[in-house]
């Protein structure tokens, strides 16, 4: 099983998120984050003092597959994601160790 | 009670209200400005005073501010409890209306003044401090400069000053309270990092409408009746507001690129200040005029801080001490008695040089005794109770620190 870590930008989530779900993903986690990369901020005023947000606000997106399901997913993400412009964000996978249903106690592939 | 005029009475007593919204109404609009862990601590300090200074009032300040003269300086505790305030007019102060009515309404500025000064210790002050600090102030600062300009016998409404809704009384003596408590109390630790960003601006803006709002009661409640001279109050409030606002847009869209909804509350509320003494005394015309130069002034004003380096964290000094001077002054230049008789003429309506020296006289001794009096209590209640939070307390945050509470528990 592999987790799909994605960082991405928070106008794309609902693109994404449809393209997963047509894909036969079954369950994601969104979390709003901030962060940056080769980004950078926007410039802020507040009665003539100048403030430069360095970190910028982005969606992480967690979602766990099977190993077959991981490439198709990372590929639907970042086409969907992709705007072309630099902050687009970025894709981490790993392998996972364990995964357990909660209500069940299922483990495993049964348990995604 | 022949004398008591309905229309006076009932237009002074809704004017009261609408000063008391000012107080709530600013709370909202420095609450904005602070970031979200000091939001309850920064509204707290606003509607605590609301409390704390409606007593004091009732039980001494009025009749400290207002009560038969003393050499001067101050008024006598004659009317301490309110006794012989009561339903019948005083034909000094308000002839038509009761002088409960007069006291309630002079007593909804004597809340909203020291509230304004909490702006300067924004996000670092402790609660007991403050307490302290504001009980000394209201007593020893605002009851005698009020007593100096508006109370009958007062030095300087004996020589004839122009200040027809608090110009020295509030704005003045508020904001360069303001300055010596920014430089008693410190800098922010954070001043500088660039993490001092306002958390709520539309909190801010609400709080800005309501002020505007209030203002209205403020000015042309001071007229102390129905009449000509409150609807003139109103008409030279709304302009001044207005045109200040579009001032300070413009300053800042030619300073910086952009105006910005905070320049354009700021700027709305710096016309506001700088019309104060002189919105029974000055036009329209020359309401437009002072509301574009406060703008600008003000805008100058707030920049001024970041030169000079010291963390009036919320502008006071910048809006309330420049406008509220720029408009003392300015008053003196357009002041005419076509408007209100029992003024002067000003500069320009062929007043001379002195009339604004009158007026100059009054902002000078208000910035000296104010600014002298006020770092005296403030070293005082310093080293009595203290008047700064801990480090730790400070990164943590007045909600939680000073009062166990947070602001926004989503």
């Amino acid at each position: 099983m592999k987790k799909v870590e994605a960082i991405i930008k928070p106008a794309k989530l609902q693109e994404v998120r449809k393209a997963l779900m047509a894909l036969g993903v079954q369950g994601l986690t969104v979390t709003e984050v901030q962060g940056f990369g080769r980004q950078k901020g926007h410039t802020q005023v507040y009665r003539g003092s100048e403030f430069s947000a360095q970190l910028l606000p982005k969606v992480k997106l967690e979602v766990v597959v099977t190993d077959e399901l991981a490439p198709k997913v990372v590929e639907t993400i970042v086409e969907s994601a992709r705007t072309g412009r630099i902050g687009d964000g970025k894709i981490f996978v790993s392998a996972l160790e364990e995964v357990v249903r909660i209500r069940t106690g299922e483990k495993g592939a049964e348990a995604l | 009670m022949q004398n008591i005029n309905a229309g006076d009475t009932s237009f002074v007593l809704v004017s009261a209200g609408l000063v008391m919204l000012m107080t709530p109404g600013l709370a909202l609009f420095y609450g904005g400005m602070v970031r979200a862990k000091n939001v309850l601590g920064t509204i707290m300090h606003s509607f605590f005073i609301l409390g704390l200074i409606s007593v004091l009032w009732v039980l001494v300040g009025y009749s400290l501010a207002f009560g038969p003269d003393v050499r001067g300086f101050i008024g006598g505790l004659q009317w301490l409890g309110l006794g012989g305030v009561g339903g019948e007019p005083n034909a000094d102060y308000a002839a038509t209306i009761p002088h409960l009515a007069f006291m309630i309404f002079r007593g909804m500025f004597a809340v909203i003044t020291p509230a304004l000064i909490t702006g300067a210790f924004a996000e670092r002050m402790k609660f007991r401090g403050f307490v302290i600090f504001t009980v000394l102030w209201a007593l020893l600062v605002y009851s005698p400069v009020c007593h100096w300009v508006w109370g009958v016998g007062g030095w300087i409404r004996n020589l004839g000053v122009m200040d027809f809704a608090g110009g020295t009384v509030v704005h003045i003596n508020s904001g360069i309270a303001a300055l010596a408590a920014a430089l008693v109390i410190g800098r922010r630790k954070d001043y500088g990092n660039g993490s001092l960003v306002p958390h709520n601006l539309p909190l801010t803006v609400l709080g800005a409408a309501l002020m505007w709002f209030g203002w209205f009661g403020f000015n042309a409640g001071s007229a102390l009746a129905a009449n000509g001279l409150a609807a003139n109050a109103f008409v030279v409030t709304n302009t001044a507001a207005a045109m200040a606002a579009l001032s300070w847009s413009a300053a800042e869209a030619l300073h910086r690129g952009k105006p910005t909804t905070l320049g354009a509350a700021s700027g709305c509320v710096a016309g506001l200040v700088a019309i104060t003494p002189g919105s029974g005394f000055v036009g329209p015309m020359a309401s437009v005029v002072i509301g574009l130069i406060a703008g600008v002034a003000c805008y100058g004003g707030v920049l001024l801080k970041s030169r000079v380096g010291y963390d009036d964290s919320l502008d006071v000094v910048g809006i309330h001490a420049v406008g509220g001077t720029t408009g003392a002054l300015l008053t003196g230049v357009f002041a005419s008695k076509a408007i209100n008789p029992g003024g002067s003429n000003g500069l320009l309506f062929g007043g001379g040089a002195s009339v604004l020296g009158i007026q100059a006289v009054a902002v000078i001794a208000t910035i000296v005794y104010s600014f002298t009096v006020s770092l005296i209590l403030l070293k005082l209640v310093d080293a009595v109770v203290g008047l700064r939070v801990s480090d730790e307390e400070e990164e943590t945050g007045l909600d939680l620190s000073q009062h166990s509470e947070v602001g926004y528990a989503f």
